[in-house]
């Protein structure tokens, strides 16, 4: 690729402002793990949105979301609409800002600490923080990957997989370890800025060069007329529901999202991004996912493996503008990455670790946390290497497993009647029957134990059809999950009784000034 | 009064949920200035729901979440 040095040049460039940034942000960073983990909860509006924004949905807007949107039909964008748009909206209000109370309130960090103080379990607290790393290593290892693959694509092979995806994960510790939440939150604050200005020159190059969108949508009206006509295909309404359902659930619950609910500066601060959100998610997904779908009617050809979006711009804008697009791309991805590895640490040395270990001060935790990121960025790099089938499919199905715990901490958070048996029956009962449903077990099956698990589970159906509605299609396993949990969490709490070390009335009586 | 409103914005907070797809327009291929119909209708969707979210931080925030009724305690 001729420009494969330009977009070399600009990955290193953006490495080194994300470098410089990190270093400002260590400077003014204590060696607290509040500070460390939650920049001491002290975000403002925009910083906050787009922290949360590029770390969530960074690399989906140029590559995953586009290809989708090419292949399947552009209603990609209801359900993101759907998805993002409003139920995370509404999510980010009853959950997160619940949590906001309550962490503030008690200076909490992760998931796993608020729920293992209400319920005087500290089984309770590694046990949540266990099943988020289960679901989270996987999913970095998948970034990992990708950021190697896209190196050596970019470079034809001159560098070697290994080296790309090393060279990415040395980078990534290098700079979280040093810069903690508030450099990570600058860098995706940047990215996310420069992301949408991309978003919208890549609309108007393309639109200018075919003649506007009128001239376009008449393309795909000729290549691909049920693009247009709202559903059909893979979008059953069934389709649609299930995927927006849990995958907005889901993210509540991946550990970077999640501890972002943490940081809010102030009660204004939450307001604001919650008007924001919709506007935003309009901003940026209606222009890409359009693309996406126009590139189909304009004749181009995408190879299974290969990014639409970059595959366009080549087409119609010049060189080094298609490549600040992927390279944007790639650093998304690490923006994507580095919040996890901070997030990640975070549960692995507070709820894990710390629980184990003791005589750590406050001061140490920070150096403790700092060793997390080190720790979990090596393994899922190791991993990165083998790419074992069932760790790649454990990715696949992350926001789904994520999803499972949603449920039940909604009621913990709300219903003064909850029980410590309550809580374990929710979540385990639907981790088991999520993995059961959507997990291979690979060579595990010749264990006795796992066979017998195994053989059960091939007897839960991939998809569930209602059978007084068979029209809406399939619902996935992940939905059928959440459901379960929220039942077995609500029904065993109502059977059993708090014990003496739990504490009802926890989030109760909370409210901001 | 406090629960009428909380169950008020429980109800829009269904209808905003259940119209983000907009069913009724199922199977229609209109295009509207460059645009399948239903494109033109998520954004003024979306746009609609950032209004009544502001309308919401104006008036009721805290509701269902504030368990002391929303009164500031200092």
């Amino acid at each position: 690729m001729a420009n494969a040095g330009l977009q070399l040049g600009i990955i290193a460039a953006y490495l080194l402002v994300a470098l410089a940034v990190g270093l400002v942000a260590y400077r003014v960073t204590d060696r607290t793990a509040e500070d460390y983990f939650l920049a001491s909860r002290s975000f403002g509006t925009v910083v906050l949105l787009f922290t949360t924004f590029a770390t969530l949905l960074s690399a989906f807007t140029f590559f995953g979301g586009p290809n989708l949107a090419y292949n399947a039909g552009p209603e990609w964008i209801l359900v993101m609409g759907l998805m993002d748009g409003v139920i995370f909206a509404v999510l980010w209000y009853v959950i997160g800002y619940k949590q906001w109370l309550v962490g503030r309130a008690n200076g909490y960090v992760t998931l796993g600490e608020m729920l293992g103080d209400r319920f005087g379990s500290v089984g309770l607290r590694v046990l949540v923080a266990g099943i988020s790393l289960f679901w989270l290593i996987p999913y970095v290892m998948l970034q990992q990957q990708g950021a190697g693959t896209a190196v050596t694509a970019l470079t034809e092979g001159a560098v070697p997989y290994w080296a790309g995806a090393g060279g990415i994960t040395l980078f990534m510790i290098l700079y979280v370890a040093v810069s903690g939440m508030r450099g990570v939150a600058w860098t995706d604050t940047l990215q996310g800025v420069f992301m949408l200005g991309m978003v919208w020159l890549a609309l108007a190059w393309v639109l200018a060069a075919v003649g506007g969108p009128s001239a376009a949508t008449s393309a795909l009206a000729e290549s691909n007329p049920e693009f247009l006509s709202l559903g059909g295909g893979l979008y059953s309404p069934a389709f649609i529901i299930s995927t927006a359902v849990s995958i907005a659930f889901g993210v509540t619950m991946f550990p970077q999202v999640n501890q972002r609910f943490f940081v809010a500066g102030s009660k204004t601060v939450f307001k604001r991004t919650f008007v924001l959100w919709p506007v935003l998610v309009l901003l940026l997904f209606v222009p890409a996912f359009m693309l996406g779908a126009w590139a189909q009617g304009l004749g181009i050809v995408a190879e299974q493996g290969e990014n639409i979006l970059p595959l366009l711009l080549n087409e119609y804008t010049p060189a080094w503008f298609a490549a600040l697009v992927v390279a944007g791309a790639m650093a998304a991805m690490m923006s994507s990455s580095d919040s996890m590895l901070l997030s990640g640490s975070s549960y692995l040395t507070r709820d894990v670790y710390r629980q184990v270990a003791t005589g750590i001060t406050d001061r140490r935790e920070a150096l403790v946390g700092q060793a997390g990121v080190v720790a979990i960025a090596l393994i899922s790099f190791g991993l990165s290497l083998f790419q074992p089938a069932t760790l790649v499919e454990i990715g696949d199905t992350a926001f789904g497993g994520f999803a499972q715990l949603a449920l039940p901490i909604v009621v913990a958070l709300y219903w003064q009647g909850t029980t410590r048996t309550g809580m374990y029956a929710g979540v385990v009962g639907s981790q088991v029957f999520y993995t059961l449903s959507v997990l291979p077990f690979g060579v595990f099956e010749s264990v006795p134990v796992i066979r017998l698990l195994a053989a059960l589970a091939t007897l839960l159906p991939e998809s569930y059809v209602l059978p007084f509605a068979p029209g809406l299609g399939g619902f996935q396993p992940s939905v059928v999950g959440m459901g379960l949990g929220l039942a077995l969490t609500v029904a065993a709490s109502a059977l059993t009784s708090a014990s003496a070390t739990e504490d009802a009335t926890a989030y109760e009586g909370l409210s901001a000034d | 009064m406090r629960t009428a409103r909380a169950v008020g914005w429980g109800l829009v907070t269904v209808v905003m949920v259940a119209l983000a797809v907009p069913w009724f327009l199922w199977g229609s291929s209109a295009v509207v200035a460059g645009l399948p119909i239903w494109v033109w209708w998520h954004v003024g969707w979306l746009a609609l729901i950032s209004t009544v979210f502001y309308a919401f931080t104006r008036t009721d925030w805290g509701i269902g979440v504030e368990t002391n009724g929303g009164e500031i305690d200092g």
